[in-house]
């Protein structure tokens, strides 16, 4: 058996650290959004001229007058991602652009993709992400809040917050882009950290109404314990499927599967050391289940 | 919970192996309708464009209030009330009255049976709300009256831009209404999008309209632009014929001046007009006026009586091709901006389909060599429930002709990894069991009960997130949680049945067996 209550001091000061680091990121720093969040044009091109390389590009799109321009490489070597402003909203924009690039590197181009959100739309769809995420806390919130009692619902739930706000606060560190699916990460995220918490919370229960003369400090231990090898048996299982997703799925679905990789990182250790940690600080004892019993 | 009547292997057989075969399905083409069902693939996949088109209506509520100006002085001239100072700003309407008939221009807006002021006995609303601002008379249009009117707008854009996109003959577009002023139109496949873009953004508004020096024509006159944006003429506002008259209109290479043209005919109205104009303006310019700029102000030389004619205007083949085909399919009612584009090149989608069943495989072959090494035969029992929940998934895509995205086949690869928890919680707990219990049978047994609730509740809060994710997802990653819900659900029927069958089975056959698992 391995003594994780030993450290549940030391990694509660850990978290709160992340934690806190991750707010101070979020707040000062900020997040990285997308066209999808901001607004914006964004263009994926492929040349098939070897000579052409990211400066010349550069030069040539700073030259078109389209305010903020970020031009990077994307993936492979020939292909590349633009992103612009587009402040003024302009209709003909992307045959602008294919009409000049034509004419500087002859037809060397293909249009992979073009995105184009309006201001309107991104302002729509960052409160709808923000209202999902917020919708999908509270619905977890109210489930765990019927199924266990209320001192494993608040375990449950920080443990929740952690995971989400270190996954956006690594985000902001690394300046990595927000769009669309990095909500649906996030939203999978708060699923897969509930559904951990859940398994050993179950099982905390279970002991606790076998043991009575067992201290919630032990009894959390021998819960995770108990559960460990599923615990890492799943997440492994899932690690090594977000893995293939990250190496083998595409440029477009890095963001979205490194985030899930960080959440179910995260969500595995929130499992232990927050949510555990929250049930031995409410000094949740036999009583507190039992009386939950008599109730039902 | 190890006991399978006969009845329900024969069930969880028959089950099995159908939606197998319409997921398999997907890679022959099979003639019975029944199994014609195909998954769908989404832009991100197969390319395409996704457009979605806001109306602006500021336009056609001017125009409306514009006409409601002529409407009310006409109708109050009748019952000899002076309308005075009567004005339009973008929304309202003012005017003035004598203090005496206030009242009276009150009721007549208030009247459920009002002739100027439609009601909606279903909202209980009038169109039009009027408000005394102890100043002036202020008409706007009300809640519902704004509705309405979007909607008759939404309803007639729509039309056109169905027409105008069967034009062009993409397949199978997909073009919807969203909220009461916008558009969403789906292109698959599409070679040309900038061509559909230029299309759906011109209103297509022609009139006929002579180019005039009387700055006192009683109708009024605007400075008007060529299309090419070199000269400006004085045009009147009165409109002679306009696009509502166009029977036809066709592109045609003019022989004599080896110029593209577009050809035009007329409806009797419009050929009357025409005509007429034609007679009497001999001499003059007749300017052709597309959405506010001159294409072209020929001279006219001769009468029209035909009720035919063609427009010259510098065109190329597929300019004169364009503006025939918006000329046939009508005016829209109000400018249409294209608010949000994404669109996906084909081999863009075709690079993201091999990429996705890559990472498919690789995840896939992973999680098995996996939990072979970890739980050997009921690792094996586990991967093999793995491929029939995949395709069972999968078959449940096709019945549904569910959309698939790349985000969607991430929720697949994801399925895949999360799937096996369930049968890792049973295993985990035969093991425990098995540390008290010498009896396989039991040990099993209660292994499969006391799991139970620890498997709902993950399942159930995965769930939850999928479900919020679909509401509230819109695209492909809408195809996320169609993937990642309906896998939660393939994943519980296979842990449940399919590897509960092979696992009683085996354990039937080796029940005194020592170190079963």
């Amino acid at each position: 058996m391995i003594a994780f209550n030993k450290y549940y001091n030391h990694f509660n000061i850990v978290s709160t650290l992340l934690i806190t680091v991750s707010l101070i990121l979020l707040i000062f720093k900020g997040l990285n959004f997308g066209i999808d969040f901001k607004g914006g044009t964004l263009i994926e091109l492929r040349s098939t001229d070897s000579k052409i390389n990211v400066s010349t590009l550069r030069d040539k799109f700073s030259q078109m007058n389209l305010g903020d321009i970020s031009v990077k490489k994307f993936g492979n070597n020939t292909d590349y991602l633009i992103k612009f402003e587009n402040n003024n909203n302009k209709k003909n924009i992307i045959e602008e652009i294919k009409i000049n690039l034509d004419k500087s590197f002859g037809n060397n181009f293909t249009f992979r993709r073009v995105e184009n959100v309006g201001p309107k739309v991104s302002a729509e769809l960052l409160k709808s992400g923000i209202i999902a995420i917020s919708v999908a806390l509270a619905v977890m919130l109210f489930y765990i809040w019927i199924r266990f009692e209320w001192q494993f619902s608040l375990g449950a739930i920080l443990a929740l917050f952690h995971d989400v706000i270190v996954t956006l606060g690594i985000f902001s560190l690394f300046r990595l882009e927000i769009n669309l699916s990095i909500i649906a990460a996030v939203l999978t995220i708060v699923g897969y950290s509930m559904n951990d918490t859940v398994v050993i919370f179950d099982r905390v229960r279970e002991n606790l109404r076998k043991y009575s003369d067992i201290k919630i400090f032990d009894l959390t231990n021998i819960s995770i314990n108990e559960t460990l090898s599923r615990t890492i048996i799943t997440s492994a299982t899932t690690l090594l499927a977000l893995l293939a997703i990250y190496f083998f799925g595409g440029e477009i679905l890095k963001g979205f599967s490194l985030a899930m990789i960080l959440g179910v990182v995260f969500g595995t250790y929130s499992s232990i050391y927050i949510a555990n940690t929250v049930l031995v600080r409410l000094r949740v004892s036999q009583k507190t289940v039992l009386k939950e019993d008599d109730n039902n | 919970m190890l006991y399978f009547s006969k009845l329900r292997i024969i069930f969880i057989t028959v089950f099995s192996l159908l939606f197998i075969l319409i997921a398999l399905s997907n890679l022959f083409k099979v003639e019975d309708s029944f199994f014609n069902k195909k998954i769908n693939l989404g832009l991100d996949l197969q390319g395409g464009s996704y457009l979605l088109l806001e109306i602006d209506n500021t336009p056609v509520i001017e125009q409306k209030l514009q006409n409601l100006t002529t409407t009310i002085r006409n109708y109050f001239k009748n019952k000899d009330i002076k309308i005075n100072n009567i004005k339009i700003d973008k929304q309202n309407i003012f005017f003035n009255v004598l203090d005496a008939d206030k009242q009276f221009v009150i009721d007549v807006f208030k009247d459920e049976n009002s002739d100027i002021n439609p009601y909606y006995p279903r909202f209980k609303s009038h169109q039009l709300v009027l408000e005394d601002t102890g100043y002036n008379f202020k008409i706007n249009f009300s809640k519902q009256g704004l509705i309405a009117l979007k909607t008759s707008s939404q309803d007639a854009a729509i039309e056109i831009v169905r027409r105008r996109i069967d034009e062009v003959g993409t397949n199978e577009p997909n073009i919807l209404k969203r909220g009461n002023n916008r558009i969403l139109v789906e292109l698959p496949g599409l070679d040309d999008p900038m061509r559909v873009k230029s299309l759906l953004g011109k209103t297509a508004n022609l009139t006929f309209r002579f180019v005039t020096n009387n700055q006192n024509d009683s109708f009024g006159v605007e400075k008007l632009k060529y299309e090419d944006g070199t000269d400006e003429v004085i045009v009147s506002k009165r409109i002679i014929i306009s696009g509502d008259n166009l029977l036809d209109a066709q592109p045609k290479m003019d022989t004599q001046t080896n110029q593209t043209v577009v050809t035009f005919s007329l409806d009797r109205v419009g050929a009357k007009r025409f005509g007429k104009a034609t007679s009497t303006g001999i001499g003059k310019n007749l300017a052709i006026v597309l959405d506010g700029k001159i294409i072209s102000a020929p001279v006219i030389r001769d009468t029209i009586a035909s009720g035919s004619g063609q427009i010259s205007g510098g065109f190329t083949f597929q300019s004169a091709t364009d503006l025939a085909l918006l000329l046939r399919s009508g005016a829209l009612p109000a400018p249409l901006n294209i608010i949000e584009e994404r669109t996906v090149g084909p081999d863009l989608g075709q690079d993201s389909i091999n990429a996705g069943i890559i990472a498919l495989i690789i995840g896939f072959l992973l999680v098995i060599i996996f939990m072979f090494v970890k739980y050997k035969i009921f690792g094996l029992i586990t991967n093999v429930t793995l491929v029939i929940n995949l395709f069972i998934l999968l078959g449940i895509l096709t019945l549904f002709e569910a959309t698939l995205t790349l985000p969607g086949i991430a929720g697949i690869i994801l399925t895949v990894g999360m799937a096996v928890d369930a049968n890792v919680l049973i295993f985990e707990r035969i093991k425990e069991e098995l540390k008290n219990e010498k009896n396989n049978i039991v040990a099993f047994d209660s292994g499969y009960t006391k799991s139970r609730t620890a498997i709902i509740d993950a399942n159930i809060t995965t769930l939850l997130a999928a479900v919020i994710l679909f509401f509230m997802g819109s695209g492909p990653v809408k195809g996320f949680s169609v993937t990642l819900g309906v896998g939660i659900f393939t994943t519980l029927f296979s842990v449940y049945f399919i590897a509960r069958l092979f696992t009683s089975i085996y354990v039937s056959k080796n029940r005194y067996r020592e170190k079963l698992i």
